[in-house]
């Protein structure tokens, strides 16, 4: 019996907590397979449920019909949709994400090592903005609730949501870049376009980070609120424990569990990347990548970018329960 | 005459709300004395848990200490500043509260939370507070003490949870320790261990206690003195046995009469009192307990109450009426026509309801 695990041998491993831990992690690891196979299967139906073929705009005219079928025998798409399924399942257990029909002899792999590297550094860049300044924000407009610090927080907040972020990028460029450049002879100004790591990321992180620091801030704001008035919050005030104890062991401890689910999804949409944030910005990410894809139905392209972002979802939801494992000492392993 | 260790003087704590102001705690003037266990009773909202909480300064938004005086050991508790405060709570005064499902910190081992009250007052290095855990958790008869430490609260059940509190409020040796009805939330069993367990704690430590319930049982087997509180006021004060024999206000009377007996006759109807404490916001002239006394005289609703006057040696009592001055007759029909209608009615039936404990 070498190599396979008796159920006692299992129960032994699960009865340890880090034991637990690690089954738990291997059992979802596995999950993703059957996820993402469903979700290549949902794409790929919709893709090809969708009007229209690769071949509709390719070089900016109509194509003959004999091109389209050499194009069709070249990519495959002559054969049965079902078998075409079957094939491109059998090319990503490869690892192989097939090539683009939009670039000639690129790799959708290729592509998108090309394109989500900007992306993924913004998106990165922006979560970590996200955690101290959406989740300090909260906390001190609820410490502080109903003063003046609460109300220009929350305020901010509000207003922050409420702007749709190509307003906000595209302000940002007039006032930041244009005005600023202006009114200082060029001496200060942002630039709100370029990508490499210097100060051309500053206007896109922001913008990125602006709405999911308005809705961390209200999120953490109502759950310390809640906490506060938990009863276990007075028996810290009773037992004389100084202001930053109760604050940091007994308030924010509790307060700040739902917040970190919220996390997870956040961090997965941040680094998918945003169309609006890169078209003002002019950052050729993954979003855009995205959009263009389906606009021209590269049909690898769109499935290799939905198969990536999935595992980016899968991943982040991954971390969040296991964190939650440290966090919370109730939530048990299942 | 044993020493005053709290002192507490005409203390008002009142609620400012939307709807107006609410006078929670209204006149209160009490004392305990050093390794003394004085009981606090009167139906839910009649203050009895704000002026505990008045004493450690611990009153909710959007209420306040408005005035009166809380002198402990000498020391004026409504002038501290706020590290005096601190250092008070959970040093020289401990509280415990009602539910302990909900007073532990879920995310925190139970030892910690123990641990942390006393290095939080600088009478126990870490190193020394840690090993006291388990001596405490010994001391309120937590089983495994030792491994039980590292737990968290939803590991323990309802009564171990509030024998962690109670080591907790006894982790620095405090000189009086409030409970705020303690043994409400367990269960009847767990309750009779917890009361053997404060007993035996008050007898050894003489930690002086003040005891917060609306369980007529309870005080009878805890205490030395009751206060009955009612509307924000003391009304009646005095030696556990001279209140249980000769209640001399009208709702100790009736709360009396609320609790079975064993000791008294068969014959004798559980009676509960009609209708419900008055609303704060808007209480009744006169008497405040005049809508709901069976023995309402036109004087009660009408001039304001009385002040607290000698009825027995060592026993006040806030009424215009007294129960000694009231007839046999009128008492016989009290105890009949307090009934609601309901409860006569159930009376009637052959199966007599007995309500567990003083309601609640």
């Amino acid at each position: 019996m070498r190599g396979a695990l008796l159920p006692s041998q299992l129960r032994a491993i699960t009865s340890t907590r880090s034991g637990a831990l690690t089954i738990f992690i291997v059992r979802r690891i596995l999950w993703m397979i059957p996820i993402l196979f469903f979700v290549i299967l949902i794409t790929f139906t919709l893709m090809h449920l969708a009007p229209g073929s690769p071949w509709d705009k390719a070089g900016g005219r109509q194509l003959s019909d004999t091109v389209i079928n050499n194009l069709n025998i070249r990519y495959g798409l002559n054969k049965p949709v079902a078998q075409q399924f079957l094939l491109y399942i059998w090319s990503v257990v490869h690892f192989d994400f097939g090539l683009s029909y939009q670039y000639q002899n690129k790799t959708v792999s290729g592509l998108l090592l090309e394109s989500w590297p900007y992306t993924a550094t913004i998106g990165l860049l922006a979560f970590l903005l996200i955690i101290p300044v959406g989740v300090g924000l909260g906390v001190l407009a609820a410490l502080r609730q109903n003063t003046r610090i609460d109300y220009i927080t929350m305020g901010f907040a509000t207003v922050a949501a409420s702007f749709p972020n190509f307003v906000i990028g595209a302000l940002m460029v007039v006032v930041l870049s244009v005005l600023a450049y202006k009114a200082t002879g060029g001496n200060f100004y942002l630039p709100a376009a370029g990508f490499g790591i210097d100060d051309s990321l500053i206007m896109p992180v922001v913008t990125l980070a602006l709405l999911p620091i308005a809705y961390t801030a209200r999120l953490t704001r109502a759950s310390t609120l809640d906490t506060i008035r938990q009863d276990f919050v007075r028996t810290a005030w009773a037992k004389g424990l100084p202001e930053r104890l109760v604050v940091i062991r007994h308030i924010l401890k509790n307060s700040l569990i739902p917040v970190v689910t919220t996390l997870g999804p956040t961090f997965a949409f941040l680094v998918t990347g945003s169309v609006i944030v890169e078209t003002v910005f002019s950052i050729p990410g993954i979003g855009r990548a995205f959009v263009v894809a389906i606009e021209s139905r590269d049909y690898p392209m769109i499935l290799g970018t939905t198969v990536l972002f999935s595992l980016v979802i899968a991943v982040a939801n991954l971390v969040v329960d296991v964190a939650y494992v440290f966090i919370d000492p109730r939530v048990r392993l299942t | 005459m044993a020493q005053t260790l709290l002192q507490v003087e005409d203390l008002h704590t009142q609620f400012y709300t939307s709807r107006g102001v609410v006078r929670a705690v209204d006149g209160v003037t009490l004392h305990v004395d050093a390794g003394e266990t004085v009981g606090v009773v009167g139906e839910s909202g009649c203050g009895k848990t704000m002026t505990a909480l008045s004493i450690l300064r611990l009153v909710p938004d959007p209420g306040r200490i408005t005035s009166g005086r809380i002198l402990f050991a000498g020391k004026n508790v409504t002038k501290m500043t706020d590290d005096e405060i601190r250092d008070f709570r959970g040093n020289d005064v401990a509280m415990i509260f009602q539910d302990p499902m909900t007073s532990l910190n879920p995310v925190t081992k139970i030892g910690s939370q123990i641990e942390e009250a006393m290095t939080a007052h600088q009478r126990f290095t870490q190193t020394l507070a840690r090993g006291r855990v388990v001596e405490l958790l010994k001391r309120v008869r937590v089983p495994a003490a030792e491994s039980r430490v590292k737990d968290y609260p939803h590991q323990f059940s309802g009564g171990m949870r509030q024998r962690a509190m109670i080591a907790m409020g006894l982790s620095n040796e405090p000189s009086l320790l409030i409970a705020d009805e303690p043994t409400t939330a367990l269960d009847v069993t767990v309750q009779a261990q917890i009361i053997q367990l404060m007993k035996q704690l008050n007898r050894e430590l003489g930690t002086a206690m003040m005891l917060i319930t609306h369980n007529m049982a309870l005080v009878a087997s805890l205490c030395q003195r009751i206060i009955v509180m009612y509307a924000g006021r003391i009304v009646e004060e005095g030696p556990v046995d001279q209140i249980f024999k000769s209640p001399q206000h009208p709702y100790t009377w009736s709360l009396l009469r609320s609790v079975p007996r064993v000791d008294e006759a068969r014959k004798e109807r559980l009676v509960s009192i009609r209708g419900l404490p008055p609303d704060l916001l808007n209480p009744p002239p006169g008497c405040k307990f005049h809508p709901r006394c069976p023995f309402v005289i036109d004087k009660c609703k009408v001039d304001p109450e009385p002040n607290l006057g000698e009825v027995d040696v060592n026993q006040v009592a806030r009424c215009w009426v007294l129960m000694r001055n009231v007839k046999d007759e009128s008492l016989e029909a009290a105890k009949t026509s307090a009934l609601s209608k309901e409860a006569a009615e159930k009376l009637k039936a052959p199966v007599a309801e007995v309500g567990g404990g003083a309601g609640g």
